[in-house]
């Protein structure tokens, strides 16, 4: 059978990415609405029992290219696998994480195949669509949604004649579910030669650093964030002081993070981190559809704003209206007084 | 060796800046309201291509745009940082391009300036942040990538190789690619040097066609017209889709694989919410309510 749903496996070490698993879960569903399997490409080095980590999310079929050159990544030989696979095997779908390597490879694949790639999406979905000129109709189209223009609309992006659909999303915005730890899948190891010629290995790794996270703002169940209401670098330290109190996390919008207010590595957002936490007090944010698509799904909102119009304020189950220099330091004081 | 650098780069709306009236009434953009600005990302690579035409003297770096006649102005900005020459790609068959219509146009330009060993531009623009353009130009021209670069540290004429610094996820990276090739510079990359006051003076009255066309709208003299023939300089190189050899059907809407369907300015249904003052009290009332539900604490 063709016309498939791919997902393209991010792997550091042995280990598949969270962001690679969210996208099986989603790719499970896509395909059983479709009616066609879900494959999955593991490209990397000493793969041996791979499938373990992935089967059990509905894969029906693993396709394994194993080589010690292909790890650490680099674009050219992945890409190489990507393009002469899918070539032969003609893929509907293809999804990627939108990560460094997924924004890396996808559009070089999308290049090569004329195919279309949506990056960044904050929804997938199936359904139709007429072109507006020709009338012509077509079904079961992968509707590629994200926010676009820095966030400020929402849009939904079609692929109508070009195959794959192609499209990226950030860690986080899927979620991850096992399926049935033993689902039947079949795995194709896969002749690396075949698909890589000796001519694509040109960019050489020389030295590698991956640090380890500096916090868990993903897994935080608290979020303290803050905007370009916070004024500066120096008035994030109130939000580090109530997080502290609160054994919280801090955020930042984006606004904020090009501000320099915040490491980018606190961004949420759809270009950044999406968060779902049971708490997230919005410090002076002003709420950008880019910003609510990262922390909309949060169990409870609190929105403290000078702005009694700010549109996180819709989103939000308590809105403040005051000055964040002064709310905060009463809820420090507060939850001081109150918390023992 | 001297070497020869295209820089890419686009104007873009600001739209880090959004005010309200940013959008009309129907949910579309008022392009109009928003400032257009030289892509931040691209003026951290306009850096280090302007860092390598120091160490490398009798290099030269080439600015490729496409866009609007108006997108001309970031042609001058980088003439006033000491950009070499600059070439706007401009045509109605380039409108509504995708990334992939729009990595086409560019390649066939690159194809035309011909000479290059470094082709160089930011790693996403602000107005779709897809980070596509950069490696799909690369993929076109059959050349290798280096995307998310922080640093170039170092480049061996002899071998003709570079040794670039650059981001992965959760950490950094150092890689030796050979020349030619596409680089994408990150915006955490070294800031863009400032306007050189004798460059400006030099290049402040060049123009694109496009540009000049407007000036002389119903029957005006353009200003200073003798200075277009005496200082060749002056005339910004507009090059149409004809002019580079363009296949249309590759090109803007035609050539472009992704449609947009909709767009929607969003509203989110409206919660019910508590309104609350930064009142003593309000605040206490709020902190005890988190606590007695489990949500603190």
């Amino acid at each position: 059978m063709m016309n498939n749903i791919f997902v393209y496996l991010e792997i550091e070490g042995r280990t598949v990415a969270d962001v690679s698993l969210e996208l099986l879960t989603k790719g499970r569903k896509l395909a059983t609405r479709q009616g066609c399997r879900l494959e999955a490409v593991a490209i990397g080095s000493q793969l041996d029992g791979i499938e373990a980590q992935v089967l059990p999310y509905g894969v029906d079929v693993l396709h394994v290219f194993d080589d010690p050159k292909l790890a650490p990544y680099t674009t050219q030989p992945h890409a190489s696998v990507l393009i002469r696979l899918f070539k032969e095997e003609k893929p509907q779908i293809c999804l990627m994480g939108a990560t460094v390597i997924g924004r890396d490879l996808g559009p070089r694949v999308s290049s090569a195949l004329k195919s279309g790639l949506t990056a960044d999406c904050t929804s997938l979905e199936i359904g139709d669509h007429a072109d507006g000129k020709t009338g012509k109709e077509y079904k079961d189209l992968l509707y590629q949604i994200r926010p676009a223009f820095g966030g400020n609309i929402i849009a939904t992006i079609v692929n109508p004649e070009h195959r794959p659909q192609m499209a990226t999303v950030r860690e986080g915005v899927m979620k991850k579910e096992i399926l049935d730890p033993k689902h039947p899948g079949t795995v194709v190891k896969h002749k690396v030669a075949d698909y890589v010629p000796d001519t694509e290995y040109v960019i050489k790794v020389i030295d590698r650093h991956i640090q380890k996270a500096k916090h868990n703002l993903k897994g935080a169940p608290i979020v303290v964030a803050g905007g370009y209401g916070m004024g500066s670098r120096e008035g994030f330290d109130l939000l580090f002081e109530l997080a502290h109190e609160l054994h919280a996390e801090v955020g930042a919008s984006r606004a904020a993070v090009d501000a320099g207010f915040a490491d980018h590595d606190r961004q949420v957002g759809q270009t950044g981190v999406t968060v779902r936490p049971k708490l997230y007090i919005a410090c002076g944010i002003s709420g950008q559809i880019q910003h609510l698509a990262g922390m909309q799904e949060s169990k409870i909102i609190i929105s403290i704003n000078t702005d009694p119009d700010a549109p996180i304020n819709a989103v939000a189950d308590y809105v403040v209206v005051g000055k964040v220099e002064e709310v905060v330091p009463k809820m420090i004081k507060y939850y001081k007084a109150h918390s023992k | 060796m001297s070497l020869k650098i295209v820089v890419l780069a686009k104007q873009v709306p600001d739209t880090r800046n959004v005010g309200k009236d940013a959008m009309k009434e129907d949910g579309t953009i008022n392009r109009a309201a928003l400032p257009a600005i030289f892509n931040p990302e691209d003026l951290n690579a306009l850096e280090q291509a302007l860092k390598l035409k120091d160490a490398f003297p009798g290099s030269t770096v080439s600015l490729l745009t496409m866009g609007p006649g108006r997108a001309a102005e970031i042609l001058r900005e980088g003439l006033y940082r000491g950009v070499d020459q600059g070439f706007l790609l401009t045509d109605r068959a380039f409108a509504g391009a995708d990334t992939l219509a729009t990595s086409y146009a560019l390649a066939t330009a690159i194809r035309k300036i011909g000479d290059f060993d470094i082709i160089i531009g930011g790693r996403q623009a602000i107005d779709g942040d897809t980070a596509q353009v950069g490696p799909q130009v690369a993929e076109k021209l059959g050349l290798p990538q280096v995307t998310y670069a922080e640093e170039i540290l170092n480049l061996d004429k002899k071998i003709r190789t570079i040794t670039i610094l650059r981001h992965i996820d959760g950490g950094v990276e150092t890689v030796e690619a050979p020349l030619p090739l596409v680089v994408t510079v990150n915006g955490s990359a070294a800031p863009c040097r400032p306007r050189n006051a004798k460059l400006v003076m030099k290049y402040k009255r060049a123009l694109g066609a496009q540009e000049k066309a407007a000036l002389m709208q119903n029957g005006a003299e353009l200003p200073y017209a003798d200075l277009y023939e005496t200082r060749p300089y002056l005339n910004l190189t507009e090059w149409s889709a004809a002019d580079v050899d363009a296949d249309l059907d590759q090109c803007g809407l035609n050539g472009s694989p992704t449609k947009v369907k909709t767009v929607m300015n969003i509203s989110f249904q409206a919660k019910e919410n508590k309104s609350l003052t930064g009142s003593d009290n309000d605040v206490e009332e709020l902190v005890v309510e988190l606590l007695s539900n489990h949500t603190i604490g």
